[in-house]
């Protein structure tokens, strides 16, 4: 990261609705021209942390920092914002919808329109310039709105659970928007509960379980946090050699399942060949991000409330 | 945000939603909407006038020898002068007959003629059988006609004193019993606009709401932004109506009055500026009720709650046109002062000063008395909003409630 500008910070953010404490203290760094994520479960707090960095809500206490302004909405002409819940006025035309998303952040209507025609001519789509919100599908009317977040070339893109709601093949085009947009110097945070999509493209992910922030860093930093995996299968059911695997080993299917010991492979190798274990197969995997994260959020989760891991299913 | 920043926003927010309204095939509906009622006035009134022509005045039947008839004929007809829009009872003459009661229920039962009443006895014993109108009006004027009679025509010829009179084309009592009814007109019809207009405001936030592009709109610009460009754009859109409503009454009335209004007494500050003041205080009440209407429907989340709020929401305008229109008539009154402060009634209360009085720096006192509060409801509307909708900020708690959580 070195001496990159900072693009949005929080520190300690807090919210609570009614007595609940939705995000407890949330603390965050964007860089400046990163694809930054932010992955969770559902109702961990994603949202609320997005809409209180952007200044829609005022957090209970903290801090944020948007493009160097305290008061998110100082900054509006130069952020995009795709809300988790889409909303389009139905009655109006595609293009008008998109040229009206960039009036309101600054951009005149006639420039708005005409990049309207243009984001949309690009990408194949200038028959929908006319047509009204309501006679498209939603997966059009996501890309019109997707659209009508960067008509004014912003310099952050906010984007709250982009991908869902797409096919693959759109969700394909908003990965390469992403890149194009990353490419051409703009920040990019987005929130997501699928991790394939943040391992792909996130530079730096931010973890948040039970509203609090469970990791924040390089994605390749989450991965090393988790010790690779051993698959294992021997001939021999039972020996000496069982004492080298950890206790948390488990057995399924005939298959040994461990984190590979302090020690490195090495004393594990010594240990099975001098107990007589007879490998059949053994292979020593980095775990991914998925993997990292249900250890780092369920961890967290567990630590707060005592019981339990995420039973989020996140795989993509 | 600075202001014109939040102006600019406004404009924006202002600018959809006029379009949105105004290029709408049910705006054409809103147009003609108020038309349908002056359309249905002229032509029931035709057909009133009608009736009215129809209706003759009620019937007694006089049994009685011709020379008492004739008496009480004559006792009428010295009284009619007296009559006021409603003529005085017709009477006719039934020759007696040999059997009384009979000869009455041949008469009451009679259909041919509408009858209210038979009147026998004479002078000496009147009777009077029949229908007796609530106020007591047919008995009283028979009785009147009777006491005439008897005085007969011999106490004096009266032809009726002469009296020399000089017309004076208004009286200062007339005039000012004309711009009372010219304040209150002016009342009405800011009332009637302000009524029919401002509850559409209730409503405009429920688009955003249920469709969730109020997060787009959140984002982007301040609350305070959105609730004044959605308030600017419905009054722009009224002020479109009421031009239309204005010149199709203006056509209605040289087509069908031909210079009807001439024949109202001049406001106190003159016709231009009265017209100009209606402008613009029709402007004020509106961004004011409008601005807390805003406000009010925007804490609503669903169609059927802007519904169920609506009737509250016209009795409040009711009562506030009710306190205005007190002060009509004395406008250095107690009342009359107290309702050009309270913010919500002024519009309505300095419009009746206006047709009153022909001083005008109170006008524009009250003009900026009335846009400083328009400012300070729209910002209170936007701080309840993004405290109790958006949930921004610390949740706002009774003092009970504080203690309890502390």
């Amino acid at each position: 990261m070195g001496e990159r500008a900072i693009a949005a910070e929080a520190h300690g953010l807090v919210k609570e609705f009614d007595g609940q404490r939705a995000v407890d203290g949330v603390s965050l760094t964007v860089p400046a021209g990163s694809i930054s994520g932010i992955l969770g479960p559902n109702g961990a707090g994603k949202t609320t942390t997005i809409r209180m960095m952007l200044g829609i809500i005022e957090p209970t206490s903290g801090t944020r920092v948007l493009l160097g302004r305290e008061r998110p909405l100082e900054a509006a002409r130069e952020v995009g914002y795709l809300p988790e819940e889409r909303g389009l006025y139905p009655s109006m035309p595609a293009a008008e919808a998109i040229a009206f998303m960039g009036a309101l952040r600054g951009l005149p209507i006639a420039a708005g329109r005409r990049r309207a025609l243009e984001l949309l001519d690009g990408r194949g789509h200038s028959d929908w310039a006319k047509r009204p919100i309501r006679t498209l599908s939603k997966g059009m009317a996501q890309t019109v709105q997707l659209l009508g977040t960067i008509v004014h070339r912003p310099k952050l893109i906010v984007l709250d659970e982009p991908f869902s709601g797409l096919d693959a093949l759109n969700q394909e085009k908003l990965e390469q928007l992403i890149r194009d947009q990353a490419a051409a110097g703009t920040t990019v945070i987005f929130s997501t509960h699928v991790i394939a999509h943040a391992e792909r493209l996130c530079e730096r992910v931010a973890i948040i379980a039970q509203g609090k922030v469970a990791f924040e860093g390089g994605v390749d930093e989450a991965r090393d946090r988790l010790r690779p995996i051993v698959h294992l299968r021997t001939r021999a059911e039972d020996g000496p050699w069982r004492t080298a695997l950890p206790a948390s080993a488990q057995c399924i299917a005939g298959e040994w399942r461990f984190e590979l010991p302090e020690g490195g492979p090495e004393p594990l190798l010594k240990a099975l060949l001098d107990g007589n274990a007879g490998i059949e197969t053994l292979s020593i995997e980095r775990p991914g991000l998925h993997d990292a994260f249900i250890a780092i959020a369920g961890a967290a989760a567990a630590r707060e409330m005592g019981h339990g891991s995420i039973a989020e299913d996140e795989a993509a | 945000m600075t202001l014109p920043e939040t102006l600019r926003a406004a404009f924006v927010i202002a600018r959809r939603d006029f379009a949105a309204t105004v290029f709408s095939k049910t705006f054409l509906l809103f147009l003609l909407g108020p038309l349908f009622p002056v359309a249905m006035g002229v032509m029931f009134g035709g057909i009133g006038n009608r009736i009215d022509a129809a209706r003759t005045p009620p019937q007694v039947a006089v049994i009685a020898p011709l020379a008492d008839f004739r008496a009480l004929a004559a006792a009428r007809e010295r009284l009619s002068p007296l009559a006021d829009e409603r003529p005085f009872l017709v009477l006719r003459h039934a020759p007696p007959e040999p059997d009384l009661a009979r000869q009455r229920a041949a008469l009451l039962n009679d259909r041919e003629t509408e009858r209210v009443g038979v009147f026998d006895g004479g002078l000496a014993r009147p009777h009077f059988t029949g229908a007796v109108a609530a106020d007591g009006r047919i008995v009283r004027q028979m009785a009147m006609f009777v006491d005439e009679a008897r005085r007969g025509p011999t106490t004096a010829a009266r032809p009726g004193a002469t009296i020399k009179v000089t017309l004076a084309e208004t009286s200062s009592g007339s005039l000012a019993f004309a711009r009372q009814l010219v304040a209150r007109g002016g009342q009405m019809i800011l009332f009637i606009l302000t009524i029919l207009l401002a509850g559409m405001l209730l409503s405009q936030l429920i688009e955003e709401k249920s469709n969730k592009v109020i997060e787009i709109l959140a984002a982007a610009v301040p609350i305070d932004a959105i609730f004044l460009g959605k308030l600017f754009a419905m009054l722009a859109m009224s002020l479109i109506g009421i031009l239309v409503w204005t010149a199709a009454g203006a056509a209605a009335i040289a087509y069908f009055a031909g210079g009807g209004l001439g024949a109202l007494p001049p406001p106190a500050v003159g016709w231009p500026a009265f017209v100009a003041l209606i402008l613009l205080y029709f402007t004020m009440s509106y961004l004011l009720i409008g601005g807390l209407f805003l406000g009010i429907g925007a804490q609503a989340s669903t169609v059927r709650e802007v519904q169920t709020l609506s009737m509250p929401v016209t009795m409040m305008q009711v009562v506030i046109f009710g306190a205005a229109s007190l002060a009509v008539g004395k406008p250095e009154s107690r009342e009359a002062i107290g309702a050009a402060i309270f913010p919500l009634s002024s519009p309505f209360a300095m419009i009746a000063r206006a047709a009153e009085e022909d001083i005008i720096w109170p006008h524009v006192l009250a003009l900026g008395w009335q846009a400083l509060w328009v400012a300070v409801i729209l910002k209170l509307a936007a701080a309840i909003f993004r405290r109790s909708v958006l949930k921004s900020g610390p949740a706002w708690r009774w003092p009970w409630q504080r203690r309890k959580s502390a």
